[in-house]
């Protein structure tokens, strides 16, 4: 995609970090050593994006490469470069869907098919009531719980049709499902029962 | 099969606590600081001894990684960087890791930082595990108020401070100096080597980078004994490993077994077998999308370990196990990882950058069999040629998955060819 295409056209006049945020920074940067400021810009660029509304306005670049004594463009070049940031709005729910092989192999189509027949969204598109936003990822590092949708920060594991469709219901309630395995089974275990380490098993 | 007293991670599942009480129960942070008193090089030299290969997918002898350090400390700190940012397709172990035993990679970080006569390590984790850097900052936490890392880490006298550092969504940043760069700040853009990172890491400092995995077995080892884990395995290919076993099984999971187990072994006991059976198995990539595939002629009988799969031509890689049934579009599987390395080329190396949207487009044509015979020979030639051209190995875990489809699966793609071009004479002559 052009570097044009993912940045947004309308763009707010002005931003600033709140005060939380600000000491944030102070926090963030204390961890790099003295001189080398510059390791802060990804955590600054996250800080941004969940300020606001999960996208980065260029004013808040602006910013950035200020504080952390950077040329603007290397910031922006950091921000191009990562898919995680976003330099246009996204709904309130941005569904990152994994479609690499192991998903693929454990359905990740039928997942897919499940967002596309409810809200008629492509990757890289915006349902019309403007509240979800779809984009096709590369591996999320769940391969064993697959197929998975991160919402936001989360992930759902061990998707199918249906239970894609009860998780999406309940985004539109604003009541998400709890995150993880929607078939309950605990992290990476076997769905049937652990194989190993059984016996360690805390009673239920 | 392992037995489970002689497992590492026992919390492997997240029954457990994560936290430091439920971690000092299973052992962790016992007697770290008698572990620091055996000395810089006595800790090196009994993880050489353990025969610890890196778990991060290229199986390098840890102890010898560390053992590149520098041995005087000059004017430029000691860093200790660990691998955090598990992306390849297939692996999700040190996801486990970092959420249900977070405090055995803490600890890990202090005994291994200390060998390398470092004061600090940062964690590179991948920006998508929010919530698992949620809960490796709250152990890092913890361990801060108890005294296990600060000024006087464990009460050892040596100061030793962790860092997090989350990633933002790049593959290529798992590549060492890609992950240097973008602690610096940059883009992950890989680095020519050398000057190796033990002679100029990160901000031009000696630096060692460790997968999560390498690491955390560490206190471990040290505690039981290099004889212990050198005992498990086999020769050269020592210890236990976790294996993740994704795909056409019954129930995948993760678990940690011994090296070398048979591969099928593997399967059948952890991961409920082959959907539809044993005999309905079509192919095996081995080690993380990068590895070759197996066809099932060869995963009868392979054993899981860097050895054994290297002279079958493929590799034990992060021992992510991709299982694929017969119902398996096998060349669109292979098309599907052609283009998940094209996205994430950084686009720094020309071969890889050109190279890896043109086998991918290439490999589309042959889902369709939309192409000739002879362009089979084509992309193998290409693939050659990216192979090795490159700065960092993305080229290379490029390529592979391609030669091994072309050399186990070439049937088949002819097939489609001879099927496709049958279908357009038809429908040229009606």
């Amino acid at each position: 995609m052009s570097i044009d295409a993912r940045i947004a056209d309308n763009q707010p006049d002005s931003f600033a970090f709140t005060r939380e945020n600000e000491a944030e920074i102070k926090r963030i940067v204390a961890k790099y050593p003295k001189g080398r400021q510059a390791s802060a810009v990804m955590p600054l660029l996250d800080l941004v994006q969940r300020q606001h509304d999960n996208w980065i306005p260029m004013k808040a670049i602006e910013l950035i490469a200020k504080k952390l004594d950077m040329a603007e463009i290397r910031v922006l070049e950091v921000a191009t470069f990562y898919t995680m940031f976003n330099l246009k709005p996204v709904g309130k729910y941005f569904l990152q869907a994994c479609t690499t092989t192991p998903c693929w192999l454990r359905g990740s189509d039928n997942m897919m098919r499940c967002i596309k027949d409810r809200y008629g969204i492509s990757s890289g598109e915006t349902s019309e009531c403007g509240r979800f936003t779809l984009l096709e990822v590369e591996c999320l590092g769940a391969c064993v719980n697959a197929p998975i949708l991160q919402v936001n920060d989360d992930f759902y594991e061990d998707l199918d049709y249906a239970s894609t469709g009860t998780l999406l219901d309940s985004l539109e309630a604003d009541e998400p499902l709890p995150v993880g395995s929607v078939t309950g089974r605990s992290g990476s275990e076997s769905a049937t029962g652990a194989t190993s380490l059984a016996a360690l098993k805390p009673a239920e | 099969m392992l037995k489970d007293e002689d497992r590492i991670f026992t919390n492997l599942y997240g029954w457990m606590d994560s936290g430091l009480k439920g971690a000092k129960a299973r052992g962790d942070w016992d007697g770290t600081a008698k572990l620091i008193k055996l000395g810089h090089d006595e800790i090196v030299e009994r993880v050489k001894a353990s025969g610890l290969r890196g778990r991060g997918g290229a199986g390098f002898p840890t102890g010898l990684k560390w053992s590149f350090m520098p041995k005087e400390v000059g004017a430029r700190p000691h860093y200790l960087v660990v691998n955090a940012d598990e992306s390849e397709p297939g692996t999700c172990k040190d996801r486990d890791i970092i959420r249900n035993e977070p405090h055995k990679l803490l600890e890990g970080c202090v005994i291994a930082g200390f060998a390398m006569r470092a004061h600090a390590a940062y964690i590179y984790i991948r920006g998508e595990f929010v919530n698992e850097a949620r809960r490796l900052q709250a152990a890092i936490d913890e361990a801060y108020a108890a005294g296990l890392l600060g000024d006087n880490a464990v009460k050892s006298g040596w100061k030793f401070d962790i860092y997090l550092h989350r990633g933002a969504g790049a593959y290529i940043c798992g590549e060492e100096t890609a992950l240097i760069e973008s602690l610096e700040g940059k883009k992950g853009q890989p680095r020519l080597k050398p000057p190796f990172p033990a002679g100029a890491g990160l901000y031009g400092c000696p630096t060692t980078v460790n997968n999560v995995e390498s690491i955390a077995v560490v206190p471990t080892i040290l505690r039981r004994g290099a004889d212990w884990f050198s005992g498990l395995g086999k020769d050269g290919n020592t210890g236990t490993k976790l294996f993740c076993i994704s795909g056409h099984v019954n129930n995948p999971c993760n678990v940690e077994e011994e090296m070398g187990i048979p591969l099928r072994e593997l399967i059948e006991k952890h991961a409920g077998g082959v959907r539809g059976g044993w005999d309905n198995l079509l192919a095996v990539i081995p080690g993380g999308s990068s590895t070759p595939m197996m066809p099932q002629a060869v995963c009868n009988t392979i054993t899981m370990d860097f050895d054994a799969l290297k002279e079958a031509g493929t590799g034990l890689g992060t021992a992510g196990v991709i299982v694929m049934d017969k119902s398996t579009d096998v060349v669109k599987a292979i098309s599907r990882l052609s283009y998940f390395y094209k996205h994430e080329s950084c686009g720094q190396c020309t071969p890889c950058r050109e190279g890896t949207g043109w086998m991918w487009r290439m490999m589309e044509r042959l889902v369709r069999g939309d192409a000739e015979i002879h362009e089979i020979d084509t992309l193998e030639q290409v693939t050659r040629q990216v192979e090795g051209h490159t700065i960092c190995a993305l080229g290379d875990a490029a390529a592979w998955p391609i030669q091994g489809l072309i050399k186990h699966f070439r049937p088949e793609i002819e097939r489609r060819i001879t099927a496709h071009r049958a279908a357009a004479a038809v429908e040229a002559a009606e």
